[in-house]
């Protein structure tokens, strides 16, 4: 598959993920993950990845800082970030690659910090590891970084469970930017929140990115919030990229089925309100095609004439 | 602070609560021990022994909340009775004379059967599946289950008698002079080598598994994925991050461990003939020696209740969502 996007700064991108296939490999069977994806990241773009639980969203997301564990294995494809072959580097190249250059905001940022080492000693040990500054400097960075997703600096000698689920992921931000990483990926960076806290934690992400300009990974089954923050968006199912093009396109006209269907299940934040559509009950889709452009930078599976996709869908979903 | 003083309450509380059964038990027991002791002894106690016994054990006619008191007062002074298997020693001199060796030995083993077992855990669940992890578990498992007794007279055979390696009985040679000189000290030293070795033997491979186990579980928590992520070098993950987390448990047993190291290793004493709590324990049962046994019972309880308390206070500095439950 070549596609050649356009990415929104139109630089040299700064990840490029080409033909990447996961593979869980179990005793008996193996499931493919993802499946041959391919897409790129530009300089300070808002990439957004939606797709339902289970479509290989979050595996693309760990293959990139090569955090995948047994059973799961990289079967193919290339990760390149600013020129660098990810899958090629060694043990410590890769130690230094990460959070230096990328760096990411997990799903479960409720769990991600260390429960008996301070919100303080675990931002120091970034600085110390990474930037060998000293202790004083170091903890110094810390409070400048709580200051800027506006936590109070005395909160460096709190331990997690001192703070709100909220101010607990506004600390694994703040640590995610620490080094000033060109990438940040952000899986899901939202799900364990309310909806007010989750507006706050968006507005504080678009925030710093305005400020720092690094690129975002944006991963999330929320497709408004997606649609509202990303510049140009993938849609997944089943390990495949089945529809990927500008935000305001995909929201606008989707070409998919199941990015129709996608964005008839989610209310939009803002604007009129409409019924609600989804996926019609045991739709599935598979042997999905490679993208094709439709539109200029607007790439889609074909799926009209596949046998799986019945005029019932269609109409499920275009209502 | 306050969470250091409730559990103080509380271990006082259950320290009262011990010395109080221990003072009601030989008094709840049928019969007169008093009698059947001096019956067993044919006569040939001394009628001070016999008195004291009485007093100790609760024969005399006073009511019982009178003895209580006294009783109560004696312990506070330290005043545990007269041993009868060794008279006319007091209880708490008989204690004090062997309590060292028994710290000595069983402080020895447990500090490095719990580092190395930790240890030994901490690698095998960071490489799983390694060659830490698959061979070590089953020979130390297969090592732990022989029965002690016979491991410990097996090594004292080989290392002892055959090879002439170890010395073969005491805590040091006949004739040495205590003193804190070299030839003392090292001379300990060399007795100390094989019972704590088979101490350590039988119960490594238990804090190896029991730490593996609680750092695999560990390991697969999102805070070691973050600080992989971090790019935080291995050692400072599998240290800080992992068994940091990981030791809690491992602690908890450390602390009850140390509370019965006390009670002394009644075997490795039988075997090696060392000096000991544990032997003057059996004696004391052996020979109905009241006194001793409810002095080793105190005893043991307030090490087991205090190392307890330590563990506690320490539990605090290493795990910070206690202090504020």
């Amino acid at each position: 598959m070549t596609v050649s996007q356009t990415s929104l700064g139109s630089h040299e991108p700064v990840l490029e993920v080409k033909d990447l296939t996961v593979k869980y490999i179990g005793d008996t069977r193996s499931t493919t993950a993802v499946d041959r994806v391919s897409f790129s990241i530009g300089a300070g773009e808002i990439f957004g990845l939606a797709g339902e639980s289970g479509c290989g969203k979050s595996t693309i997301a760990n293959s990139i800082m090569r955090l995948l564990k047994d059973p799961a294995k990289i079967a193919g494809g290339s990760i390149r970030f600013g020129g660098k072959d990810v899958l090629a580097m060694s043990t410590e190249e890769l130690r230094r690659f990460r959070w230096q250059d990328v760096a990411m905001v997990f799903q479960s940022a409720m769990n991600s910090l260390n429960p008996v080492l301070t919100i303080g000693e675990q931002i120091t040990d970034i600085y110390s590891t990474h930037a060998g500054y000293s202790r004083k400097e170091s903890l110094h960075r810390a409070g400048q970084l709580l200051e800027l997703v506006r936590i109070n600096p005395s909160r460096l000698k709190s331990y997690p469970h001192q703070l709100s689920g909220g101010m607990r992921q506004r600390a694994v931000i703040a640590m995610a930017v620490a080094l000033k990483p060109s990438l940040l990926i952000l899986d899901e960076p939202t799900t364990a929140l309310d909806v007010v806290v989750q507006q706050e934690i968006m507005a504080q992400i678009k925030e710093l990115q305005r400020e720092l300009g690094f690129s975002v990974l944006f991963i999330t089954h929320d497709m408004s919030l997606m649609v509202e923050l990303s510049h140009r968006m993938g849609v997944m199912y089943g390990g495949r990229i089945v529809e990927t093009a500008k935000a305001s396109e995909i929201h606008t006209n989707p070409q998919h089925p199941y990015t129709q269907a996608l964005m008839g299940a989610f209310p939009p934040l803002t604007g009129p309100r409409v019924p609600l559509t989804g996926l019609a009950e045991g739709v599935k889709f598979r042997n999905i095609l490679d993208l094709t452009e439709v539109f200029p930078g607007h790439f889609v599976a074909p799926s009209g004439d596949s046998p799986e996709i019945t005029p019932a869908v269609l109409e499920g979903a275009a209502q | 602070m306050r969470f250091i003083l409730r559990r103080l309450g509380f271990y006082l509380i259950a320290f009262w609560a011990s010395i109080t059964l221990n003072f009601l038990l030989p008094r709840f027991m049928p019969g007169d021990p008093v009698s059947r002791m001096f019956a067993r002894t044919q006569g040939k106690m001394q009628p001070e022994q016999l008195d004291a016994l009485r007093k100790l054990l609760g024969v005399d006619d006073r009511p019982i909340w009178e003895q209580y008191v006294d009783y109560l007062h004696n312990i506070v002074t330290g005043n545990m009775g007269i041993s009868i298997s060794r008279f006319p020693t007091p209880v708490t001199e008989v204690i004090a004379g062997q309590i060292g060796w028994t710290l000595l030995l069983g402080g020895t083993a447990l500090v490095i059967a719990a580092v190395l077992g930790n240890l030994l855990g901490i690698l095998a669940a960071w490489r799983r599946g390694g060659t830490i992890d698959s061979a070590l578990p089953p020979i130390l498992i297969f090592i732990g289950s022989f029965p002690y007794f016979w491991l410990a007279m097996g090594a004292l055979y080989l290392f002892g008698v055959i090879l002439g390696w170890a010395p073969l009985r005491h805590a040091f040679s006949d004739g040495l002079e205590p003193g804190f000189s070299w030839e003392f000290i090292s001379d300990v030293g060399a007795h100390l080598v094989l019972p704590a070795l088979t101490i350590v033997l039988v119960s490594v491979g238990g804090w190896m598994l029991g730490m593996r186990n609680t750092m695999i579980a560990t390991n697969s928590e999102d805070y070691i994925t973050m600080a992989e992520a971090k790019g935080l070098r291995p050692g400072r993950i599998m240290f800080r991050y992992a068994a940091r987390n990981a030791m809690l448990p491992s602690v908890t047993s450390f602390g009850m461990s140390l509370g019965f190291v006390v009670g002394g290793a009644m075997l490795t004493e039988v075997v090696f003939a060392y000096p000991g709590v544990g032997y003057q324990l059996l004696t004391a049962v052996q020979g109905l020696d009241y006194p001793l046994m409810q002095g080793l019972f105190l005893t043991i309880t307030a090490a087991v209740l205090i190392a307890n308390f330590l563990v506690d206070i320490l539990y605090v500095r290493l795990d910070p969502r206690v202090r504020s439950n």
